[in-house]
This record gives C-alpha cells, sequence and structure tokens, in this order.
C-alpha cells in the first residue's frame, strides 16, 4: 500500500502498521507531558510527572459528568470527532522517515478536511449550550482556522512541485522529498518548515496563538469551547488534542527526519523526534509571550505568506 | 424505437402534466403532483442510467434551418447530459414529496397553481438537458424561465418577494437576449442550428471569442456566476422552501450544462477561455462565501452559497478547459469528473438545506438567524439532515462534497506540478472557500438549532410533517452514500468527462485505478462506525448524569438572549472583509416616547430600531446607480412628452418630412 515499504513483506508492513496506530494512540499524551515538564524546568519548579496527563485521562474516563439542559445529541459529536478524525488522520501522515499505514493519492487533502470535520463538531458542541463564552470560542476558532488551512495547503503545494513527475501525490511521498531537497531547495524548504511550526502551534492551540493553562474566560480559544464538557467526555476532548498535537507535529518532523531504509529504525527515531519537538514546544511556550487576540490573524497570514513564497520559489528555480 | 431520448421525452411530459390533475381535484392534487413527479424522475434516471451505461446515438440533427424538416426537436441523451437528468431528477422528486406536505391547499391558496409551474419548470429543464438544436433548447430555456419567475412571484403580496421576482424577470431577459444573440451568431457561422461541432479554427477568431463572451454572459446570469450573481440571493430567499430547492439546486445548473455543452462542441479552445472561466470560478468561490458570511436570513444565506459553489464547479470546468487546449488529459479528466460530481452533488445538498431552511421558516414564521435558535430539540429530524447537509457543503468528509472537491483538489495540484502557476491562485481560493464555508455554516447551523430559543416563535416549533421528513432524510442518506461511493461512480464520471471533452484519449482510463481505492471506503466505514459506538457510550456514561444550567463562568441564570448571535460569531471574520462585506447600518435616531414634548430631552425614549446589514457591491454598488442614473438621463425627454394628441401629430408630421428630405439627398 505504501511507496517505500512495499516491498517488505505483508507480515512487517502489517506490524510496522501496528507499530504507527500504537506510538500514536499510546505516546501522544506524552508529549504533553513533556511539554508541562519543560515550561515547570523553566519556571524553576519541579512540574508534575511525565506520565501526569495519562493519570488525568484515567481519572476523567472514570468520574460522572454534569450536562448542560440545553444540550442536545449534538454535543456529544465533538468529543468523539476529535478522536475519531485526529486518529484516521494519523493513519495517513507518516512519522518521520517511517511511512503512513496507508496512502493512497490525494491523501493529504483528506488529512486536511479530517481536521476540519473534527473542529466543525466541536464548534457545533459548544454552540449546543447556549453559551456566549462558548459561542465566543467557537467563533474564533472557525476564523482563525480559515487562515491556517492555506498555509497547509500553500506549503504541500511547494512540496508537490518538487515531487517527480510520475510519483502518486501521497503525503508519505510528498514529506519523503524533504530529505534530498534539503541540499537544492533550502530556502523554500526552511520557509514551509517555518510555515508549518506556527500552523502546528496555532492548530494545537499553543502559545502564542491560545493559552492552555490561561484563567480568563475571555481570552480563551479552544479551552473555552470544552468548559461544559465534563467527565469521560472531558477526557476524550484531552484525548483528541493530545492525538492531533502528535499528527500535526509528525507533518513537521516528516520534512525533517529522511528515511533510514530500516522501518523499525525510522519508527524509533520518529519516536525521539516527536519527543524533542514536544520539548521545543515547551521552550516556546516558555520564552514566548501570548499574542494579543487582534495580533493572532496577522501571525498566521505571516504563516500562509510564507508558504506561498516557497511555492514561487520553488516554481521559479 | 425506444431509447434514452425517448425516455426523456415521457419524462418531460409527465413532469409537465404533474402539476394538472390537481387544478380540479384539488383534495389529492399534493399526492397526485408528489406521485406523478417520482415517475418522471423514474423515467429521467432510467434515461441517465441508460446513456451512461451504453454509447449515446449519433447526432441526428437537421443541416437545414427549415424548422419542420427532420432532425428538429429530437431529444438525445449522452453522458453529459445523463449527469444533469440525474440531479434534476432527484431533486424534482424530493422537492414534489417536500411539497406535498409543505403545503397544503387549505394554508395555501396558490398551492395548486405553484404545482403546475413546478412540474412545468422541471419539463423546461428536462428539455434543455436534452436539446440537440438551438430552438428546442431556446423554447425550453423559456418554458424553464418563465415559470420560474411565476414561481419566484408566488407569495406576490410581498413587496420584497415583488422586487426580487422583477429583478430575476429582467435579469433572466437579459441572459436569454444575449443566448439568442449567441445562436443567431452560431447559425451565422456554421450555418445550421443543430448543436453540433465547431470547424476547427473558428474558435480563434473573432467571431468565435464573440461567441464564447455571449455564452458566457447569457449562461453566466442563469448560473449566478460572479459578476452575474446578485439576482440569486434575493429570488431564491423570496420562493417557498421547495421551489427554492429547486431553483438552486438544478434550475441554476442549465447555465452551468450550457457551458459544458458549448465548451464540448469546441475543438479547440483558445488558452484565455479556460483562464477566465477557471478565474471567474475562483471570484465566484471567494466572493459568495463571503457574502453568505455577512447573510442574516437563512435563506438568502444559502443563495450565497449557491453563488460560491457554482464558482467551484467554474474551477473544475475551467481546469479541465486549460487542460484541453495544453493538451493535459489528467487535468481535462480532473477537473471534469470534479465539477460533473459537484453539480450532483451541491444539487442533492443544496436542495437539502433549503427543504430544511423551508421547515424552519414553516414552523418559526422567520428566517432570521438572530431570532431562531434551539430547533434540535423540537426538529430533531430536520436539524440532524439539515446537519448532515451543511457537513456535505462544507466537503467534509464522508459525505459528498468531499468527494467532488477532493477531485478538484487533485486537478489542482497535478496543474500546479504541470507548471501552470494559475493553479496556485486556484488552489489558495479553493481552501479559503472551504475554510469560510466552515465558518457559515458553523454559524447557520448554530444559530438555527443549537443553543437556546430567541424568540417566543421558535419556542413552540413543531417538528415537519411525515412527506418533508423523508424528502429531507433520502437527500441526507445520498449524501453519505454517495460520499462513501466514489470508486464506484469513477467509470461514470470518466463517461461524461468523455462527452464533455470528446478528444480524450483512451489511456486516461487508468483515471479510475488512480482515484481512491475502495480501501479508503473501508476507512470512512470504520471509522464512523469507531465514532457511532463512542458516541453511544457516551450516551450511556451522561445518561443518569444531572443535568444543570450552561455554566456560564459563575453567572447562575443564564437567558436565551445572552447566546452568541450569528451575527457576533461571524463578527471577527465580518470586521476583516469590510472592504467586500460593506456594511450598511440603519443608526436609530432616538427620538421622545409619544405624548411628551417633541423637544423635550427625556431619559426614556421611544422605541427605536438599529439594523445593520451587508449590501450586495455589484447590485447595491454597481448595477443600482448605473440604472438610476440612465433612468434620470431618460426622464429628461419627458419634456417631449405632454399626453396631447396635436403635439404628437406634429412630432408624425415632422419625422415624415425629415424621412422625405433625407430620401431626397
Amino acid at each position: 500500500m505504501t511507496a517505500s515499504a512495499a516491498n517488505a513483506p505483508v507480515w512487517v508492513q502489517a506490524l510496522l502498521a501496528l507499530g504507527h496506530v500504537a506510538v500514536l494512540l499510546g505516546l501522544s499524551p506524552l508529549l504533553l507531558g513533556v511539554v508541562v515538564r519543560v515550561k515547570a524546568w523553566f519556571a524553576g519548579r519541579k512540574g508534575p510527572p511525565l506520565l501526569q496527563p495519562y493519570f488525568e485521562l484515567a481519572k476523567l474516563l472514570r468520574k460522572g459528568a454534569v450536562v448542560s439542559q440545553s444540550t442536545t445529541w449534538v454535543f456529544r459529536l465533538g468529543p468523539v470527532a476529535g478522536v475519531v478524525t485526529a486518529l484516521v488522520a494519523g493513519l495517513f501522515v507518516p512519522l518521520g522517515g517511517s511511512p503512513s499505514p496507508f496512502a493512497f493519492a490525494g491523501d493529504l487533502v483528506l488529512v486536511a478536511y479530517l481536521f476540519a470535520l473534527g473542529r466543525f463538531a466541536t464548534v457545533l458542541s459548544a454552540l449546543d449550550t447556549g453559551s456566549a463564552f462558548e459561542g465566543m470560542g467557537a467563533s474564533r476558532e472557525v476564523a482563525f482556522s480559515c487562515l491556517v488551512e492555506p498555509a497547509l495547503f500553500l506549503g504541500w503545494l511547494a512540496l508537490a512541485q518538487l515531487l517527480a513527475v510520475d510519483a502518486p501525490l501521497t503525503l508519505t511521498n510528498l514529506l519523503a522529498i524533504g530529505g534530498n531537497a534539503w541540499v537544492a531547495h533550502p530556502g523554500a524548504l526552511l520557509l514551509v518548515v517555518g510555515a508549518w511550526v506556527l500552523v502546528v502551534l496555532a492548530e494545537n492551540c499553543r502559545i502564542p496563538f491560545d493559552d492552555p493553562n490561561t484563567h480568563l474566560e475571555l481570552t480563551m480559544i479552544h479551552e473555552v469551547m470544552v468548559l461544559d464538557h465534563s467527565g469521560p467526555m472531558l477526557g476524550l476532548v484531552e484525548y483528541g488534542a493530545a492525538l492531533k498535537l502528535a499528527v500535526t507535529s509528525s507533518l513537521v518532523l516528516g520534512l525533517l527526519l529522511p528515511s533510514t531504509g530500516r522501518p523499525a529504525l525510522d519508527l524509533g527515531i520518529a519516536v525521539g523526534g516527536l519527543l524533542v519537538l514536544a520539548g521545543l514546544i515547551g521552550v516556546v511556550e516558555s520564552v514566548l509571550a501570548r499574542q494579543r487576540l487582534l495580533r493572532v490573524p496577522m501571525l498566521l497570514v505571516t504563516a500562509s505568506l510564507m508558504a506561498a513564497f516557497s511555492v514561487a520559489l520553488v516554481a521559479m528555480r | 424505437m425506444v431509447d434514452a431520448g425517448t425516455l426523456a421525452l415521457v419524462a418531460m411530459a409527465v413532469a409537465a402534466l404533474s402539476g394538472a390533475p390537481g387544478l380540479v381535484w384539488r383534495k389529492r392534487g399534493p399526492e397526485i403532483a408528489a406521485v406523478a413527479m417520482a415517475l418522471a424522475s423514474g423515467f429521467a434516471l432510467g434515461a441517465a442510467g441508460w446513456a451512461l451505461t451504453l454509447p449515446a446515438p449519433p447526432l441526428v440533427a437537421s443541416t437545414s434551418l427549415d424548422l419542420v424538416g427532420a432532425g428538429y426537436l429530437v431529444p438525445r441523451v449522452d453522458a453529459l447530459s445523463a449527469v444533469f437528468l440525474a440531479a434534476t431528477a432527484i431533486v424534482a422528486a424530493a422537492a414534489a414529496l417536500f411539497g406535498a406536505g409543505y403545503w397544503r391547499d387549505a394554508e395555501q391558496p396558490v398551492a395548486p397553481a405553484t404545482r403546475l409551474l413546478l412540474g412545468f419548470a422541471v419539463a423546461g429543464i428536462f428539455g434543455v438537458e436534452v436539446a440537440t438544436d438551438g430552438i428546442s433548447f431556446l423554447v425550453s430555456w423559456e418554458v424553464m424561465a418563465f415559470s420560474a419567475f411565476g414561481l419566484v412571484m408566488t407569495l406576490h403580496r410581498d413587496p420584497t418577494v415583488r422586487s426580487a421576482g422583477w429583478l430575476y424577470l429582467v435579469t433572466t431577459r437579459a441572459a436569454t437576449l444575449a443566448l439568442i444573440a449567441a445562436f443567431a451568431l452560431l447559425v451565422a457561422l456554421t450555418g445550421t442550428l443543430a448543436l453540433t461541432t465547431l470547424p476547427v479554427g473558428l474558435a480563434d477568431t473573432t467571431a468565435g471569442s464573440l461567441l464564447f463572451l455571449l455564452f458566457l454572459v447569457g449562461f453566466g446570469i442563469k448560473a449566478g456566476m460572479f459578476p452575474f450573481h446578485f439576482w440569486l440571493p434575493p429570488a431564491h430567499a423570496a420562493a417557498p422552501g421547495h421551489v427554492s430547492a429547486m431553483m438552486s439546486g438544478v434550475l441554476i445548473k442549465t447555465g452551468i450544462y450550457g457551458l459544458f455543452r458549448f465548451f464540448s462542441l469546441v475543438p479547440d479552445p483558445p488558452l484565455w477561455w479556460g483562464v477566465v472561466v477557471f478565474l471567474l470560478g475562483a471570484a465566484s468561490a471567494v466572493l459568495g462565501v463571503i457574502w453568505a458570511l455577512g447573510s442574516h436570513d437563512l435563506k438568502r444565506l444559502l443563495a450565497y452559497h449557491s453563488v460560491e459553489n457554482i464558482g467551484i464547479i467554474l474551477l473544475g470546468l475551467g481546469l479541465a478547459m486549460v487542460g484541453r487546449t495544453l493538451d493535459r488529459p489528467e487535468w481535462v479528466v480532473l477537473g471534469m469528473a470534479g465539477a460533473l460530481l459537484h453539480v450532483l452533488n451541491h444539487a442533492i445538498f443544496k436542495s437539502l438545506l433549503f427543504l430544511g431552511a423551508g421547515a424552519v421558516d414553516h414552523a418559526c414564521h422567520t428566517r432570521s438567524l438572530d431570532r431562531l435558535g434551539g430547533l434540535a430539540k423540537a426538529m430533531p429530524v430536520t436539524a440532524a439532515t439539515f446537519l448532515v447537509g451543511a457537513a456535505a457543503i462544507c466537503g467534509l468528509p464522508p459525505f459528498n462534497g468531499f468527494c467532488s472537491e477532493w477531485l478538484i483538489y487533485l486537478g489542482l495540484f497535478q496543474g500546479a506540478r504541470g507548471g501552470w502557476a494559475l493553479s496556485a491562485i486556484g488552489l489558495t481560493a479553493l481552501v479559503l472557500t472551504g475554510g469560510l464555508a466552515l465558518a457559515c455554516f458553523a454559524k447557520a447551523g448554530g444559530a438555527v438549532f443549537l443553543g437556546e430559543p430567541r424568540s417566543p416563535a421558535t419556542a413552540h416549533a413543531h417538528e415537519a410533517g411525515r412527506p418533508e421528513r423523508a424528502a429531507m432524510t433520502a437527500l441526507a442518506s445520498l449524501c453519505l452514500v454517495i460520499g462513501l461511493s466514489l470508486p464506484l461512480l469513477a467509470p461514470l464520471l470518466e463517461a461524461a468527462a468523455r462527452a464533455a471533452a470528446p478528444e480524450l484519449p483512451a489511456d486516461v482510463s487508468s483515471f479510475a485505478a488512480s482515484l481512491q481505492p475502495l480501501w479508503v471506503t473501508a476507512v470512512a466505514v470504520a471509522g464512523l462506525l469507531l465514532g457511532l459506538m463512542l458516541w453511544r457510550w457516551l450516551g450511556r456514561r451522561v445518561r443518569a448524569s444531572p443535568r444543570a444550567p450552561t455554566w456560564d463562568c459563575g453567572y447562575a441564570a443564564p437567558t436565551a438572549r445572552m447566546q452568541y448571535t450569528a451575527s457576533s460569531f461571524a463578527a471577527p471574520l465580518t470586521s476583516q472583509l469590510r472592504l467586500i462585506l460593506v456594511p450598511e447600518q440603519h443608526l436609530p435616531r432616538l427620538r421622545a416616547r409619544e405624548g411628551a414634548p417633541a423637544t423635550s430631552r427625556t431619559l426614556f425614549p421611544a422605541y427605536a430600531e438599529f439594523r445593520n446589514h451587508a449590501v450586495d457591491l455589484v447590485l447595491d454598488r454597481g448595477i443600482t446607480p448605473v440604472a438610476s442614473a440612465i433612468g434620470r438621463g431618460i426622464a429628461r425627454l419627458h419634456i417631449a412628452q405632454h399626453g396631447r394628441m396635436p403635439i404628437y401629430l406634429a412630432y408624425v408630421v415632422a419625422t415624415l418630412v425629415a424621412l422625405l428630405l433625407w430620401s431626397q439627398q
């Protein structure tokens, strides 16, 4: 099914796919733990244990919930869609140099639109409560995401122009050209990586776009949308957010980590790379201040412009 | 001999007569119309299926201009017509079924006339889609256009409906004028009225360019393409729900069909034709969705989304045309297949959304987003199907909108890989459109169905009746089924693309194989099942949970008026887009209450109203000022108009003398 591991025996491929899914499902909360730990270290605190997100998930899934009287069946769609869309998207995104379990020409559009589906469901869940605060968060979420998506797609377009003419347009093929193209097109690739780092930070509600730990509802974006979710629903929301962090981070990772040709080794390197990226996010969150809400669109447009310039750079060469 | 064309002719006849029995037998009129329309749809679908699987018969067209000669008024269904026939048939059946429950004769005395006109309109659309010569094309076109005028004017006691109707009539006249000129030019150039392939080399001449521009204007007006879209939002908002569904779903597609048919006849389109269509498509898509974002009326919002989706279709068509000129079969097949599938998909989800809007309008007697809310509790089926339609129109998987947009995306990526720089512009436009459409439908779906009711009328809403629910459920299911079955539809789409671009080489048949493999459907179904299981598990977990008011950050007694409204929801985007969404504000003048002295400054002013809406740039800032300037100019001629007979006789004498003098020279 995939291009680079196609010559391996079927059972090796199946094992690799299982490993991919296991890394996604099992490891993603750890990334959140790493971010928190790094931030604590910067602040001179000891910080919670690295496995704290797992403990919290276990606690939330066991707990009861309080549900708003205003809500309907739509309210449960958000948490569910957050987990399912991130998981299905993760099946098409390579982890570093390790190819994705599934790939088909044009799967990148599916990945982007799965994120959009998750966002649509989360926003509807927020609006289902009828709360002014959650409506506000939902409104900001859809407005900012309009500016995030062009950066993602234009980055893909820049890479697609570098792809061999007869190679199918899969995400695995697209990210794999990162390895060779760094020599020929360093500027363009650097712009794409820069744009996508901003995409990762914005999509996962990180500083400088949004602060997951803020305590003032008026300034929140994502956290305010899930104010009314409690117990197992909040657990699924948190888990979906962790999965999304892992999947979007591996987009950047795929460009940076070339394949070594040994699938198991690639997967191991990718795990290490994800942890390092999580650490870097922790550093960013520690040294940067959060942007004012009015500034956020400008930063996002900057990301899209960087990607657009990389398209132009590649096209002109 | 029975062939697909005959079936289409039967479908036309049955559709045209579907409303007639109801004129006499009024009690059973709605049911008869619904059954007849279902029958007509069956025939049309049969014709479409026939044409998609078997090769179309050769075009039997007269080469003489003698109207009674052989070859005129012969219907022909090829794979290109079939896609449009199928879309029309599905929407017509759903609209008639919905109309049977929606408009009981007891509440609406005009219901029988509406059914009759709806039947005529459907027959006219069928006629346009199977016509093989200019005369039958234009006659069907006019049947469709005039019955649509009647349908828009259904509720003509409302002044806004009347103005929308007149605007529609004027623009549709302009479209027909352009088309008559185009067909006349076609006859002058080719010597025949038959829709046959143009001679090679004609397209590159001045006459060929004029032909293209005339068809682009005529069909573009009907399709609601920017900058000719301005008639569409008022007209589609004015008509009753099932009529809007028909108009927005398929009637505007006849313009798209015309463009497809015309381009299929041109063997060598110049590059700039494709570029113009492509750029107009990009502009329609982005501007349509931005204007939708600024609309507060549910049906007006949906109508602006039709402009957006026409833009997406034109993006695919433009890419295919450029591919034809540059000899890139892959662009042609991806652009055509995406555009044609989007024609079908948009027909389905847009009619579904308009039917939902009709049900909401019927239940709450308002379409204003800022007065609705919380309808998911009272109208669960309408809410669920509307949200499915909303997800589909945003292009979200696993629904049908994703498949067609995916094909166009793939084509645009291939265009950029092939070195066509404008692809990047189209791609950016499509991405922006997708994001803004999601914002707009989160706004519409949230404001109408979620949260708490914002007005008393909304609080006492009732669910739509059984026929309405059946129609909406059927369309919503189709959204999902088509969304999951792209690999199965690929051969049919390829056949249709081949009909629209006859020179496609045979080896593009790898198209179907290179598309989404069938296992993607399996992954999607697995994802859906996983989601369903989690959703039900959550439902069981929270069933016994305590219920409390929404947690409003410590505020104990939230009311419905504290909710975020649709306007405030869209504000972060609309405030950034003031260049396009020019706001027009009607600020209140604070006046003293009645009884108080008019000059006194009072602490308790009278009731005042603040209104704020976005103007349509083309209509309100372009056409209306120009038209009224022309009107003022012409008004100066009033000095010659007295109404006195002797003076008019003097004009006649003066004209005669002038003519005599002129003839003497």
